[in-house]
């Protein structure tokens, strides 16, 4: 009885929505406090932290549990709004819905699912570039050349304090710096690059540089680009809205759903609640608007 | 006065032979209605138009007429129980609307209450979830304890008074946008776990009844929190809470 009582029953779907949810508010404000470097900080900072987030063991581990709750959340949502149609096969000629609920806690299923797309696009757009794509930039520094002329090199983290490499006019690794490098060693290495950023020494496998990923410059760009920065930047802020409206439901809806509710806590609940849908996603929309608008 | 005191009003009402044919809305046009009438009295009028005109009357479910019974259901204008808050369709008068009105009238909609004639539906899924788990065992064998023996915490008797003057008219269902009975259930399940006799059965009194709402083909609560609003009794979502930390409490024994 215990086994389909935790997963399968109406009851049950309600624990699974609330706990995947509450984890995922408390995700959104990791995240908003890790965006929020990028008015607050620099770019450097914001790259070491960028860094951090892919690959340390821990936030591995947290990245998984998100990704995780996301499908959970979504497939209980898709299930929920199938089951729920079901139960009502005959609808009403006339419905005032407004009377008796809020248009938030009405729509939750096609906010979620607008939500959803906003995720995609947003992981396709910074969280794929930042793994996969070969032409992701490597943070850029110039220094003074051993001839007095300027030099473009890429900012390490690996071997020494200024593990500096040279980059060709990409931002990347080129072939012919490579090439230059290995002539100038005298055979003493043999250097190819792997994962876009290492590059190692294929007789010994050694790895001479790591080359530090620029999420800075990607996101900068892609809401200052002159043709679609302002289209990124408006379909940014649009997407928080849905999901302050997502929130203004959930988040209290949650506490109700685990059964935690009380004369004391309810109206708390409820305040902070509320005060949480709109607050983070006004602060995450406010980063976008910043940089399209503001930043220099 | 400013008001008329009777009214000519528009219907638009779903009749439906049985349950195995569809049905329809059907316009009725129905003059000189009191303001001072209940909705019913109004339908028993259109009703007796009907019969003399030797047309089929509408058929409507409805017993007491003062609010208590839980017979009367009816979907008027978009709302169960109509346009007011805290009533049954008995305690709605036609004060409530105007001149000339087109009023819509319809059937509780739910897999779970399947019509059976016109606006009256089947509603003993709500007595099957009750036989499931919502009563207390008691020795009847002749020394039986009074009841008020067994002292109880005023709050506690309080709200579970409030819980058990749920009238299982299903409003709750009929409102609610996923036709969920978790308002219906919360109530019974809470109107027991709140008193000491009712702590005896109470985790296979949770499961049971919510098994049982399941397999009634309701669907699932979202916590949009409109079958508190069209409650006749203002029974409070607050009892959908306590179900849920029953059932909890229950599923991991």
């Amino acid at each position: 009885m215990a086994k389909s009582a935790l997963l399968k029953s109406s009851i049950a779907k309600k624990y699974w929505m609330a706990l995947t949810g509450l984890f995922l508010c408390l995700f959104l404000v990791g995240h908003l406090l890790g965006n929020l470097q990028l008015i607050f900080s620099d770019a450097k900072h914001f790259n070491d932290y960028a860094l951090f987030m892919t690959t340390n063991p821990a936030v591995k581990i947290l990245s998984y549990l998100t990704y995780i709750s996301i499908i959970f959340h979504a497939v209980d949502g898709i299930l929920l709004t199938v089951q729920n149609k079901a139960a009502r096969p005959v609808g009403y000629a006339k419905v005032n819905a407004s009377a008796s609920s809020s248009l938030a806690s009405r729509n939750m299923a096609v906010l979620g699912t607008l939500i959803l797309v906003f995720i995609v696009t947003h992981m396709a757009n910074f969280w794929a570039r930042m793994h996969f794509d070969e032409n992701m930039p490597i943070v850029v520094k110039e220094i003074n050349g051993g001839m007095g002329g300027k030099q473009r090199v890429a900012v390490g983290t690996k071997e020494s304090p200024n593990p500096y490499f040279q980059i060709d006019e990409n931002g990347r690794f080129g072939t012919k710096i490579l090439e230059d490098i290995k002539t100038q060693s005298m055979g003493q290495y043999d250097l190819a690059v792997r994962d876009l950023t290492t590059v190692y020494n294929k007789k010994d496998g050694e790895v001479i540089f790591i080359g530090q990923k620029d999420l800075y410059k990607i996101t900068i760009d892609l809401f200052k680009d002159k043709k679609w920065g302002m289209a990124a930047t408006g379909l940014y802020v649009l997407a928080m809205l849905v999901l302050a409206f997502h929130l203004l439901h959930g988040f209290q809806s949650a506490f109700q759903s685990m059964g935690v509710t009380s004369r004391k806590l309810t109206p708390i609940i409820k305040t902070f609640g509320t005060a949480f849908a709109i607050l983070v996603p006004a602060l995450f929309a406010a980063i976008p608007v910043y940089i399209h608008f503001f930043l220099k | 006065m400013a008001s008329k005191k009777n009214i000519n009003i528009n219907l638009k009402i779903w009749r439906q032979k049985n349950g195995n044919v569809k049905g329809q809305l059907v316009d009725y046009k129905l003059d000189n209605v009191s303001t001072d009438s209940s909705f019913l009295e109004m339908l028993d009028q259109l009703n007796e138009q009907l019969v003399s005109q030797k047309q089929e009357p509408v058929a409507f479910d409805h017993d007491c007429r003062e609010g208590i019974c839980g017979s009367c259901s009816l979907f008027i204008n978009g709302r169960a129980h109509g346009p007011d808050t805290g009533i049954t369709t008995c305690q709605l008068h036609m004060r409530m609307f105007k001149d000339g009105d087109t009023i819509y009238v319809e059937p509780w909609r739910s897999r779970a209450f399947p019509i059976i004639k016109d606006l009256v539906v089947d509603r003993s899924a709500f007595d099957r979830i009750q036989q499931a788990g919502g009563f207390v065992s008691v020795n009847t064998s002749g020394r039986t304890i009074d009841a008020n023996t067994i002292p109880v915490p005023k709050e506690n008797a309080d709200k579970a008074f409030e819980a058990a003057a749920c009238i299982g008219c299903g409003a709750c269902v009929a409102t609610c946008k996923n036709g969920s009975a978790m308002l219906f259930v919360g109530a019974k399940v809470s109107q027991y776990a709140l008193l000491p006799q009712g702590k005896v059965e109470a985790t296979q009194r949770v499961m049971n009844m919510v098994r049982q709402m399941d397999e009634e083909g309701f669907g699932n609560c979202t916590n949009t929190g409109a079958c508190e609003i069209e409650c006749p009794k203002g029974i409070s979502l607050e009892n959908i809470a306590r179900m849920n930390r029953e059932y909890l409490k229950a599923s991991l024994k």
